[in-house]
């Protein structure tokens, strides 16, 4: 399929070229939804269709006015903060507990380690709803006790309450990313330090954490993401007061559709855009030290 | 035998080996237990929760204990009421509830299983204060006294009380004395409760408090059965046993007829049919409503007709779903093929088109459909524009089944196409050149040839997408209107707006079963370890 042997028929030269168009069709699918609210997002009027003008490409047709009710407005200014205080201390939370625990898995004599890897594993398998509902009536007895029992105050209990739901969401992932990093570890590596008298800390600092980085940083980016683009479990967890970005664009969506939610929309392709070119350089430099792969 | 092997220290080289395995596994656990008990704590032990909320009923027997009890002989299919101990039990009961403010709560409970209910008790929740009053009115008449809190207090008080009482800057919780429960045992129960609700709800005092009217029904019911009791102590034994000997000639309360004149529905056998099928402490009737049942006293039956939505909901998500995996077998199939046989520049390329979408926000996805779909959306103006679709006959394809099917296959296809790609790439091109050689067709070469050996990629894929869609609801919520919601809508629904929690956890239960039994298959076919993240 790859290139056309000379010899060819016409009917195979037919279906070579639409087999083509067909895949170009199915891209085109994939990609035009998300790449189409990006001119959209710089409308000038408070349409979600192109106007005239900005088919005939005027300039008057364009304009900043919804990036500037985004960054303004505090409808989305609020949201946009709450996303960027939850979103960090869950992937903290998440990335240690979870690089720990990849680290103790690999080791070679784990009793049960198939039925800790499913508990593990488990909140990215249950459907979110699911772990919504469960979190709700859970979260808030805990939440009350957390302000009658240890005295603290409303709002922070409610980040407490997004920010543990939110690490538990994301720690599937760095379980898997760091545990796919660890299978080619070379464990002699280890023994070969402290034969040369390093502590485990020493070890584990110097030798095993630059080895596994990238997978940490990786799964770290995706329980990142999973956090920043959750919206079922801070719906049902959380107060207006941890109202994130999802959150807002949601209730946008739902209720009065405004322009805005376009800007946020691009805002947050650009971020994607960036974690996934920042995982992927990761994966290789990854598979490229680990040697597997000929670079 | 042969001299055993040693290590250094002295021990033989097995144990010196097991030693250190036992260390090296303690160890790993130690790693992992940190992250174990997380995750126990802030998911696995919420969804038990949820599992066990799906069948626990005992609001019934915790608000209105009396009643739950006096029903216990009550044969619901002769069809007459209850007799007027029901009813006192209840009033006593009720009273309690009022004052706690946990009465219309009771009566949301028991409006999921039949309708109208709720108001039967709110309306009788306002009314219930008075029942009885002719018959506290006679008590009163026969011995001003019995207004008074201090003979209630006297009577009914343990010595322990009103002497720690006398030391203390607040008040201690008020103790019935043994006497009293032995003599007035109604009485002493009610007022037990009427003691307890002043002190804690109402931050009263007995002691400054008349009782209730059910108090003086209590009182009522415990001197016609005995008209002489005797309590040991200070108690006002007098005025007992003078209203002891006087009891028999008050005119008796009808509290039976106060509840039907609050709201008639008290006076059908109906109600209390209700009430006494869900009496227990766990009940299966938020499963049963999760499929359209019912429980009555004469065996499950299933629903009215306008009410099964349940069933109908479940296999709609499950058709939606299984369509959805389709568009994607069929759509994510020609792209996998393309990416596992160009070369891998081109490869890597196009797999940033597949990827893109992945990385990119959900809501991000979901509003781009949503602005695409609508009516004066980008898809029907370019229709229009083109000319296949009058201005005035727009396509509706938004808030609707065709809604939701787009916009999802659209969300999960890369979920299909990564891991088929990775069973693709490890097909050898050389296969199809040699069934061709062999003089296959293009056809039966594929047929005969490739696909068998990218059935498990599709297998793969497949339940991904459908564990993942079978679950989904911000998207169907979004674009899916009314005709394209699936169940966890409705799970939504009842947690956030009708507030039938119980039936909420039954139908998560339900989907959650599902979707384990799903995942089980996937990890018998792909296993779990070979879950793949981004290519």
């Amino acid at each position: 399929m790859a290139s056309l042997p000379i010899y060819a028929t016409t009917g195979q030269k037919i279906w070579h070229y639409t087999f083509r168009v067909i895949v170009g069709l199915i891209l085109f699918f994939l990609v035009a939804p998300i790449v189409i609210i990006i001119p959209l997002s710089f409308n000038a009027e408070s349409f979600f269709t192109f106007t005239p003008e900005m088919l005939a490409l005027d300039p008057a047709g364009y304009s900043l006015r919804h990036y500037r009710d985004f960054f303004t407005n505090p409808d989305w200014i609020r949201p946009l903060q709450n996303s960027l205080i939850i979103a960090p201390f869950a992937t903290l939370l998440s990335v240690s507990l979870g690089t720990l625990a990849a680290i103790g898995l690999s080791q070679s004599h784990v009793p049960y380690r198939r039925a800790i890897m499913a508990i593990m594993i488990s909140p990215m398998i249950v459907p979110l709803i699911i772990s919504a509902t469960g979190m709700f009536f859970f979260y808030s007895q805990l939440g009350l006790w957390m302000e009658s029992a240890l005295g603290f105050s409303r709002s922070f209990t409610g980040y407490v309450k997004v920010i543990l739901a939110h690490a538990a969401l994301g720690i599937p992932f760095v379980i898997i990313t760091v545990t796919a990093t660890l299978v080619g570890f070379d464990h002699s590596l280890t023994r070969a330090a402290a034969n040369m008298g390093a502590t485990p800390t020493q070890t584990f600092f110097k030798v095993q954490m630059p080895l596994i980085l990238p997978g940490v940083v990786s799964g770290g980016l995706f329980a990142f993401i999973t956090s920043f683009d959750e919206v079922v479990v801070v719906l049902f967890v959380g107060a207006a007061a941890q109202k994130t970005l999802p959150w807002q664009m949601f209730t946008g969506l739902r209720e009065q559709i405004s322009p805005t939610i376009l800007a946020a929309a691009t805002v947050l392709v650009a971020i994607s855009i960036v974690l996934l070119a920042t995982v992927e350089m990761l994966r290789r430099r990854s598979e490229r030290l680990r040697g597997l792969l000929p670079s | 035998m042969a001299e055993q092997m040693m290590a250094a220290d002295g021990r033989t080289l097995k144990s010196s080996l097991n030693r250190a395995l036992r260390r090296q596994k303690l160890r790993a656990l130690l790693l992992i237990a940190p992250l174990l008990l997380f995750i126990l704590i802030t998911f696995v032990i919420p969804i038990g929760q949820m599992l066990f909320r799906s069948v626990e009923n005992q609001i019934v027997s915790d608000t209105i204990p009396r009643t739950v009890d006096a029903l216990a002989d009550w044969d619901a299919a002769a069809d007459q009421l209850p007799d007027e101990d029901v009813f006192r039990a209840f009033a006593a009961d009720m009273m309690v509830a009022v004052e706690e403010r946990i009465h219309t709560r009771l009566g949301s409970r028991l409006n999921y299983e039949t309708a109208g209910i709720s108001s039967q008790f709110r309306r009788s929740g306002r009314d219930v204060e008075d029942m009885g009053e002719d018959l506290t009115a006679q008590f009163t008449a026969l011995d001003p006294a019995w207004a008074d809190p201090a003979t209630w207090v006297a009577l009914m008080a343990d010595p322990d009380w009103i002497a720690a009482r006398a030391g203390a800057a607040t008040e201690p919780a008020f103790i019935v004395s043994e006497s009293a429960r032995a003599a007035l045992p109604r009485s002493a129960d009610v007022y037990a409760d009427f003691a307890r609700v002043t002190q804690q709800t109402n931050n009263d005092s007995p002691t400054e408090e008349q009782p209730w009217n059910v108090v003086y029904i209590a009182l009522y019911e415990d001197l016609l059965a005995d008209p002489a009791p005797r309590i040991a102590g200070a108690a006002p034994n007098d005025m007992l046993a003078a209203a002891g000997a006087a009891v028999a000639g008050f005119a008796a309360p009808d509290i039976r007829a106060a509840f039907v004149d609050s709201d008639r529905g008290w006076g059908e056998t109906q109600t209390w049919q209700v009430i006494q099928t869900y009496s227990p402490a766990y009940t299966a009737s938020y499963f049963l409503n999760a499929v359209d049942l019912k429980q009555t006293p004469e065996g499950i039956q299933s629903a009215p007709e306008n009410q099964q939505i349940y069933v109908r909901l479940f296999i709609r998500t499950l058709i939606m779903s299984l369509t959805i995996m389709v568009s994607c077998i069929l759509l994510g199939y020609p792209v996998a093929w393309m990416l596992a046989n160009l070369p891998s520049r081109q490869a890597n390329l196009m797999l940033i088109l597949v990827l893109l979408p992945f990385w990119t926000s959900l809501l991000v996805r979901t509003s781009a459909w949503k602005v695409l779909l609508q009516q004066q959306g980008v898809i029907n103006d370019l229709l229009v524009w083109v000319g296949l679709v009058a201005d005035e006959s727009r396509l509706t394809m938004i808030n609707n089944a065709t809604g939701t099917i787009i916009a999802m296959t659209h969300i999960l296809l890369p979920f299909m196409i990564l891991p088929l790609y990775s069973v693709m790439k490890t097909i050898p091109p050389s296969y199809l050149r040699a069934a061709k050689s062999l003089g296959a067709t293009n056809w039966t070469a594929f047929w005969r040839v490739y696909f068998p050996q990218s059935v498990p990629g599709i297998g793969a894929g497949s339940i991904l997408v459908f564990i993942l869609s079978i679950g989904y609801y911000i998207t169907p919520e979004i674009v899916g209107g009314t005709s394209g919601i699936f169940i966890s809508n409705r799970i939504a629904y009842h947690i956030s707006s009708s507030l039938n929690w119980g039936l909420a956890a039954a139908l998560g239960t339900i989907l959650l079963v599902v979707v384990l039994a799903l995942y089980w298959a996937y990890d018998r076919i792909v296993g779990i370890d070979n879950v793949k993240l981004g290519g």
